[in-house]
């Protein structure tokens, strides 16, 4: 049968992470970009132990100590890298712990987003038909609106908070997970190896979730990095105009909120370094979803 | 037989090597083969084989990675291998044109039919009158059997089917009667009663207008039917070249008659079809010696340390293998 | 004897049904028609147990959907697939299992992200035929059973050539025991010397396994060394049945013959190709009567008014065309 002469199959150059990483370091902006986002990823998951004090324990801060510019030293010796805000928190610590606000509020709602979205993507494109149509209307209508507007709207009907933001935030993003679920779902519902699976008389739950939703993962993948850029900076819009969390969770929109006051006096520190600090993480986000997005489409691959 | 007095195209130990960052692919390693005018050479060689990449090479349509790195490409005279493309520029479409598989590749579904064979005809030609480009081809669009051809010059692509939109690629590559048309895997994708009309008109054509034509294929009995002389390409090298008929009647090297073998037909109804054994190496990592060993039925010790060279034989025949029968020799 | 398969008055339309606006558009005088393609109409054959049944056809004919219909992928308009469960070779497998099919491209017809192993036992241990515990044994004994080393279960498919991946495809199917094989153009896609190595493991599964096929092909040469019976079908209808020994040395039909004439052969070296006039024409707009008329060097007027029944012409040799009539 010639079983011995069929031993030998392909010899790849690389497979799996190894050859996920030769394509992703062909940009080199890409792999700065990634290595600025996992240091930033450290800072927030590790920001007590990382950051050189607790702005937000009351003993540890003075407010003889405020509107410290940045490299002072204060009357007990400590160094202020970045200053010291209208409290006399330590600016470089607010950011720390600001990041951790950020990204988490950021990184859960997208998660759920995702979660959300993708079933509902994946479903309609599977079944089609009336529910496809519906849900698709749906969707166009969502992503007709601004999200600024839809994020205002909803916590202006439902109030403030910590949990009020985050499903606002999952309100408005999941229809991007949805198109985007639906798009691929559909191109691989009509893969032969979805009609061999018909073939062998597996259930439709079984199609969905084992055929079809693992292959759809890519472009997902390329939503969620950028969505969550998106989600960090949305919320940070609505933690500056005050409707997004509240102080005690204070998130980097907070912290450039708070500190907008203290522009016009020259205090700039207060105000400016939170908003680099935005900056940074959501390029770095987007450069690292770009180089993902041009790795999966299959038009720019040799 | 057409004597050749002096060929069109003689290529000569043509290397074309891709660096990838996984190694170095030898796509094409060595081919030398020539075309007199109007002759119809066919080129057959499996996936990988190298057979279209060696028609990018004559027409510098190799991409990096890829880089011609050796030998020459000599056309009337030329070596266009040592041209730069702007160089090439002037060759392509005008002296030698290429047809590929999917005549999307030819076509611009954007233009109509006048407006891209009119600026092919210009490129080459800036004295040439809109109105006589037209007049060109239309006659060029009746040459390849396409009726109406005034009505079809305002269409657009999507409006012909598969097979006619191979004809008009047919006809954009004969606009500048070329000296040679290199034709890749032109009927593949065909019907096949739509691939006779095809075939036809292009025999007709290089009759007509004695064109040489190099048509590459992995399908040898078309090229049976076509072609005076045919090479059989494998990982890269030439393993077999010589009139159709006598390597038809007579394959010598081993994998000429597995191929042959291997086509099914109603003669060998009720046999096991004969397999080649084993797959193609890959091209990364060749073996040391000859690249067909590992699936050959007669290789020995000297297959596996070194390469053949080409045996030369009579009636134009060449074969690369260290088992050639001797006293076929010449 | 029984066929095993009966195929009856089976047809396929595929609609563009009318949207909103132009079903408004309709109601204020306007008529726009829905675009419905006759893939295949009113198809009738028989097919006994055993047998290797070809069909060929070019492009448009009906024949993948035809074949996607007989393997229960795809739901009829009308008509009906009946199986005669009483020659079965094994009783206990579930019904929806017993035609399998074996598909076209090696590329998209694997599950990209599973591992040869779960892909060739994800059907038997879901229909529960094996228990998980069992699921590497079985899985050796299928690979081996089509030619593939057992040390490969663990890989993925991109870590396989074409050749191979058909063969996962064909172990895949033959994991679930079935009766009935369509091959939809199952080595269009393969080099010619690996196709040659997969038309030798089919004929040997059938005849170790007691198979019956249905093999579709665009591929005349591969037709007529496989098949013991043809089907020829031209946009969407039978035109021609017959044992292989008459579809080859006296075809009937005029599209069979062009078809014959036209194909490319080793055998008969350079010739002048001589082909049939005109395109295939498109089936949302078939010609009247005979399909085939347009193009027919002997058409007549009953061919552009009349459609032409599948009569038998001799032994099991069936031809749908007018000019028998006049014999």
């Amino acid at each position: 049968m010639g079983a011995s002469a069929n031993k030998q199959s392909f010899d790849l150059p690389a497979s799996g992470l190894r050859k996920f990483w030769l394509d992703f370091s062909e940009s080199p902006t890409a792999v700065i970009a990634l290595f600025v986002f996992l240091t930033i990823l450290f800072i927030a998951i590790f920001a007590p132990w990382v950051s050189p004090s607790n702005p937000y324990d009351l003993t540890s801060v003075d407010i003889m100590n405020s509107r410290l510019p940045p490299g002072s030293e204060d009357f007990s010796g400590n160094f202020y890298i970045l200053g010291t805000d209208g409290a006399g928190r330590d600016m470089l610590s607010a950011i720390f712990y600001g990041l951790r606000v950020s990204l988490g509020v950021g990184a859960l709602s997208g998660l759920v987003a995702l979660i959300l979205g993708a079933s509902i993507g994946l479903s309609a494109a599977y079944f089609g038909g009336r529910f496809e149509t519906i849900m698709m209307r749906i969707v166009d209508i969502q992503l007709s609106f601004p999200s600024i507007l839809m994020a205002l709207i909803i916590l202006a009907a439902f109030g403030k908070g910590v949990e009020k933001t985050i499903i606002a935030l999952i309100l408005v993003q999941w229809a991007y997970y949805a198109r985007a679920a639906r798009a691929s779902a559909l191109v691989e519902k009509n893969k032969e190896y979805v009609e061999a699976a018909h073939c062998l008389a597996l259930g439709n739950r079984r199609i969905i979730l084992s055929h079809i939703a693992p292959n759809c993962m890519a472009p997902l993948i390329v939503v969620g990095t950028l969505q969550t850029a998106h989600a960090i900076s949305l919320e940070a819009t609505l933690s500056f105009l005050g409707l997004g969390l509240p102080i005690t969770e204070p998130s980097l929109g907070l912290l450039i909120g708070n500190g907008f006051e203290y522009m016009y006096s020259g205090d700039f520190w207060i105000s400016i370094f939170p908003g680099v600090a935005l900056l940074i993480t959501i390029v770095s986000i987007n450069l690292v979803g770009d180089q993902l997005r041009d790795m999966f489409n299959p038009r720019l691959q040799k | 037989m057409r004597q050749a007095l002096d060929p069109i195209l003689k290529i000569n130990n043509l290397q074309t090597h891709f660096f990838t960052k996984a190694g170095i692919l030898k796509a094409v390693d060595g081919v030398s083969f020539e075309i007199g005018a109007g002759e119809i050479v066919g080129l057959v060689g499996e996936s990988g084989s190298g057979k279209s990449i060696t028609g990018f090479s004559v027409m510098g349509l190799v991409d990096p990675p890829g880089k011609i790195i050796d030998g020459s490409i000599n056309f009337k005279g030329q070596d266009l291998s040592a041209l730069s493309n702007n160089e090439m520029q002037g060759f392509r479409g005008n002296r030698i044109a290429m047809i590929f598989q999917d005549p999307m590749m030819t076509l611009n579904p954007v233009l109509r039919i006048e407006t891209q064979m009119i600026e092919a005809i210009q490129a080459h030609d800036g004295s040439i009158s809109r109105e006589d480009a037209r007049i060109r081809s239309r006659d060029t669009l009746g040459l390849v059997g396409i009726s109406s051809p005034d009505e079809r010059l305002r269409a657009y692509p999507h409006q012909f089917s598969g097979g006619m939109r191979q004809r008009v690629s047919i006809a954009i590559a004969m606009l500048n009667r070329p000296d040679l048309i290199i034709a890749d895997e032109p009927t593949t994708a065909l019907d096949v009663t739509i691939q006779g009309q095809v075939i036809s008109e292009m025999q007709k054509l290089c009759r007509e207008t004695q064109t040489a034509l190099l048509w590459i294929t992995h399908d040898l009995a078309v090229v049976a039917g076509i072609a005076d002389r045919v090479c059989v390409m494998y990982a890269g090298r030439i393993v077999e070249q010589g009139l159709v008929a006598n390597i038809i009647a007579n394959p010598m090297h081993p994998y000429t008659q597995g191929l042959m073998g291997s086509v099914p037909s109603q003669n060998r109804r009720g046999k096991p079809l004969q397999q080649i054994n084993g797959m193609v190496p890959s091209m990364l990592n060749l073996p040391a010696g000859c690249a067909f060993q590992n699936r050959c039925n007669y290789a020995n010790e000297k297959c596996s340390k070194m390469q053949p060279d080409i045996t030369q034989l009579a009636d134009r025949r060449q074969v690369r293998c260290f088992n050639v029968p001797a006293g076929q020799q010449v | 004897m029984k066929p095993i398969l009966q195929v009856q008055n089976l047809s396929k339309d595929f609609i563009k049904s009318l949207d909103l606006v132009a079903k408004g558009l309709n109601r204020i005088g306007q008529s726009y028609k829905e675009e419905v393609v006759h893939a295949v109409d009113d198809v009738n054959f028989s097919i006994f147990k055993g047998e290797i049944v070809g069909v060929v056809g070019e492009s448009g004919c009906g024949k993948s959907t035809l074949g996607r219909m007989v393997a229960g992928i795809l739901s009829p308009s009308t008509g009906s697939v009946e199986f005669d469960s009483s020659q079965a070779n094994n009783k206990e497998i579930p019904s929806a299992l017993r035609t399998q099919m074996i598909f076209q491209d090696p590329f998209s017809s694997l599950n990209p992200r599973k591992r040869v192993i779960d892909i060739v036992t994800e059907a038997p241990i879901y229909h529960k035929l094996i228990t998980p515990s069992e699921k590497r044994v079985f899985a050796t004994e299928m690979l081996q059973r089509v030619g593939l080393d057992p040390d490969t279960l663990e890989r993925y498919p991109h870590q396989f050539s074409g050749g191979q991946r058909q063969r996962v495809g064909i172990a895949r199917a033959l994991a679930v025991s079935p009766e009935f094989l369509v091959c939809d153009e199952s080595i269009a896609a393969l080099d010619v010397s690996i196709q040659a190595q997969i038309i030798n493991l089919f004929v040997d599964l059938k005849d170790t396994y007691d198979l019956t096929y249905l093999f579709i092909s665009h591929d005349i040469g591969v037709i007529e060394h496989i098949s013991d019976r043809v089907i020829v079908m031209y946009l969407g209808r039978i035109v021609e049945t017959a044992p292989i020994e008459a579809f080859v040395k006296q075809p009937n039909h005029p599209y069979t013959q062009a078809l014959l004439a036209g194909v490319p052969r080793l055998e008969v070296g350079k010739r002048q190709y001589e082909p049939i006039s005109g395109e295939i024409p498109s089936p949302l707009s078939p010609p009247t009567g005979c399909h085939f008329h347009p193009r027919c060097k002997f058409a007549t007027a009953r061919c552009k008014a009349e459609k032409p029944a599948l009569r038998e012409i001799a032994p099991a040799h069936f031809s749908a065309c007018h000019l028998n009539d006049e014999a």
